[in-house]
């Protein structure tokens, strides 16, 4: 059933879509403005790696470059790539995806988000996803004709999605499950079994799970689980790899999906006449990155690593309230001390202390409460930050 | 016990710190290197930072450490500096040095004679087409020109030196000098 739009939308007479009026260009813009308007900050507030990509991977795509290797690429991607993806996935996952039909190479995650999306969502279906998640999240659904369900996490739970909290969300138009863990903006991770409840319940009503794992690699002190990995999901799972974070790759925008043929066939449809091919200087970095990056994601971990129990030493010591994140590489403290709420705890922070961190909200109304803060940035910014979010937690109590 | 032979004896050579922690298991290993790795980055990174970053408690890193310095796997404490940037003149030449080994002391003797000057900075037996490099630093290509031709190319058993001047330094100690690599990203990113 096509949802039914206003009747005054329906006229000829709008320039832009009603599709696209569903959804808002991020809430925190007023906050970006101010921001860039002010000098000397020191931000916690970016979502990508302090890391230069590694040398020898730019130098891998400079040479492609300099040998002419400037054209298109088949739709789904290089195959030594796909080749490339594929043993990886065995090898970390003992997942055994074919490399011809079962996976494509994607401008990003991003774009194998929103692929994944058109690609199984008719006009009215419903997914579930975890407030507060990943900010495309529901944009990518609604553009797609979907209706986002959220289902409320908590920091008391660590933020962790609970399958009896889906189930009872669950009604005939839901078409799938999307979750992102490790997440943005959270940090926290799923166990293997909490995942695996929620695979059993995929399972029972017959409902698709879209699994973001880009930040997969960033784990500390434990072992990611794929979900695709968890017994029989492997044919009911969309799942959506990157080189962004763990190969700090922000810029060149190459991903990739994984699911079986049927899935992988139609993404590859969209994405032929959308995107054609991922750039291919970013597919031949991205070999390079699978072949011989393993030792440089070890090392950029072991740093976030040490940052994450600083930050989150650092937070609690404070008095700004953080669980420890397993992966990624956010923080998720509590404001609820200083009786601000999110947006003005991060408004007034930045004012007064030049200290950027981005307001919960901005990821779902779950998020309210709780900042974002970034800890992909050097120690002694990570430092200075705790000290002046020290200054200002101590004056707003 | 001469070099040489620490060089084929296995044990010594391996150190005794970090298998203090063997029976702790791999993990703890690996833990307590990464003690001296951050060290090793970052010389001024105090003990407290340090229990935070790993997350071994504080009197154990500062037990780890001071064992080190006493057993001397924590040689010294030093900061790379860019000399030229302070307006200082320093020279440094790297010289390749070809000896004749001795009986019963191998190449040990020489390098002591060579390691003993306060020229030298960096003294290595290498393998190749010549038996040492010695890295010098003076205040000026005379001085350097003075130091091989009056100490170092007289030295008995020292068959013939080549002197590279170094015309200019890019990296040192894993620091780039040259320029830097700046992280240009955006302030703000969801
Ligand atoms: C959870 C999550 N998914 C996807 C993306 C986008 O990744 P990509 O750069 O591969 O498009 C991000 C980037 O912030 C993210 O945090």
């Amino acid at each position: 059933m096509p949802p039914v739009y206003p009747a005054q939308l329906q006229t000829r007479r709008n320039t832009t879509s009603y599709r696209a009026s569903q959804i808002s260009s991020s809430g925190i813009r007023k906050f970006f403005d101010l921001l860039s308007s002010m000098g000397e900050v020191v931000s916690l507030g970016v979502g990508e790696p302090d890391f230069v990509t590694p040398w020898h991977i730019r130098e891998a795509a400079i040479y492609s470059l300099g040998r002419g290797d400037t054209m298109y690429t088949s739709n789904s991607g290089l195959l030594e790539l796909r080749q490339e993806v594929a043993s990886y996935l065995h090898q970390a996952y003992h997942l055994d995806y074919d490399p011809q039909v079962e996976l494509i190479i994607t401008a990003g995650v991003s774009e194998g988000l929103d692929l994944a999306m058109r690609a199984i969502l008719d006009p009215g279906d419903e997914v579930i996803l975890p407030d507060p998640a990943y900010v495309a999240y529901p944009p990518c659904i609604l553009l797609a004709g979907g209706i986002p369900v959220p289902i409320p996490t908590r920091g008391e739970n660590q933020f962790k999605l609970k399958a009896a909290d889906i189930e009872a969300r669950i009604t005939d138009r839901t078409k799938a499950i999307l979750i992102g863990y490790p997440s943005n903006p959270t940090g926290a991770v799923m166990s293997r079994e909490e995942l695996a409840q929620i695979a059993k319940l995929a399972r029972k009503n017959n409902i698709m799970v879209v699994s973001d794992e880009i930040y997969a690699q960033l784990v500390y002190g434990i072992e990611h689980s794929c979900f695709a990995s968890l017994p029989g999901m492997r044919e009911n799972t969309i799942l959506l790899g990157g080189f962004s974070k763990a190969y700090a790759m922000t810029g060149w925008r190459i991903g990739y999906a994984a699911a079986r043929a049927e899935i992988i066939q139609v993404m590859t449809k969209i994405h032929q006449y959308t995107m054609l091919c991922a750039p291919i200087m970013a597919q031949m970095a991205a070999i390079e990155a699978l072949k011989f990056g393993e030792a440089d994601v070890q090392q950029m971990r072991q740093e976030y690593d040490r940052r994450r129990r600083v930050m989150v030493a650092g937070l609690n010591d404070i008095g700004m309230a953080c669980f420890e994140p397993k992966g990624a590489f956010y923080t998720f403290p509590a404001v609820r001390g200083t009786g601000l709420t999110s947006e003005e705890f991060a408004e007034k922070l930045l004012v007064e202390e030049k200290v950027a961190v981005v307001p919960g909200t901005a990821f779902g109304e779950c998020g309210e409460g709780h900042v974002r803060c970034c800890y992909a940035t050097s120690l002694a910014n990570i430092e200075q930050a705790l000290e002046r979010m020290s200054r200002f937690v101590d004056r707003h109590r | 016990m001469s070099s040489s032979r620490r060089l084929t004896g296995a044990k010594p050579f391996f150190g005794i710190i970090l298998p203090l922690y063997e029976e702790r298991g791999q993990g703890v290993i690996k833990l307590m290197k990464e003690v001296f790795e951050i060290l090793e980055r970052d010389a001024r990174t105090t003990v407290g930072q340090i229990s935070t970053m790993t997350g071994i408690p504080l009197a154990e890193v500062e037990q780890a450490i001071k064992k080190a310095e006493e057993e001397r796997a924590i040689v010294k404490y030093k900061t790379v500096i860019d000399w030229e940037k302070l307006g200082e003149e320093q020279v440094w030449a790297l010289i390749e040095v070809r000896i004749q080994p001795q009986r019963e002391v191998g190449f040990d003797a020489i390098a002591g004679h060579v390691y003993r000057f306060p020229q030298a900075r960096s003294v290595y037996l290498v393998s190749g087409t010549y038996e040492l490099a010695v890295l010098v630093c003076g205040k000026s290509m005379q001085e350097i020109a003075a130091f091989v031709a009056q100490k170092l190319a007289p030295l008995e058993g020292v068959q013939r030196t080549v002197t590279h001047f170094i015309l200019k330094r890019y990296k040192e100690d894993g620091e780039i000098l040259a320029e830097r690599e700046e992280v240009r990203r955006l302030p703000l990113t969801l």
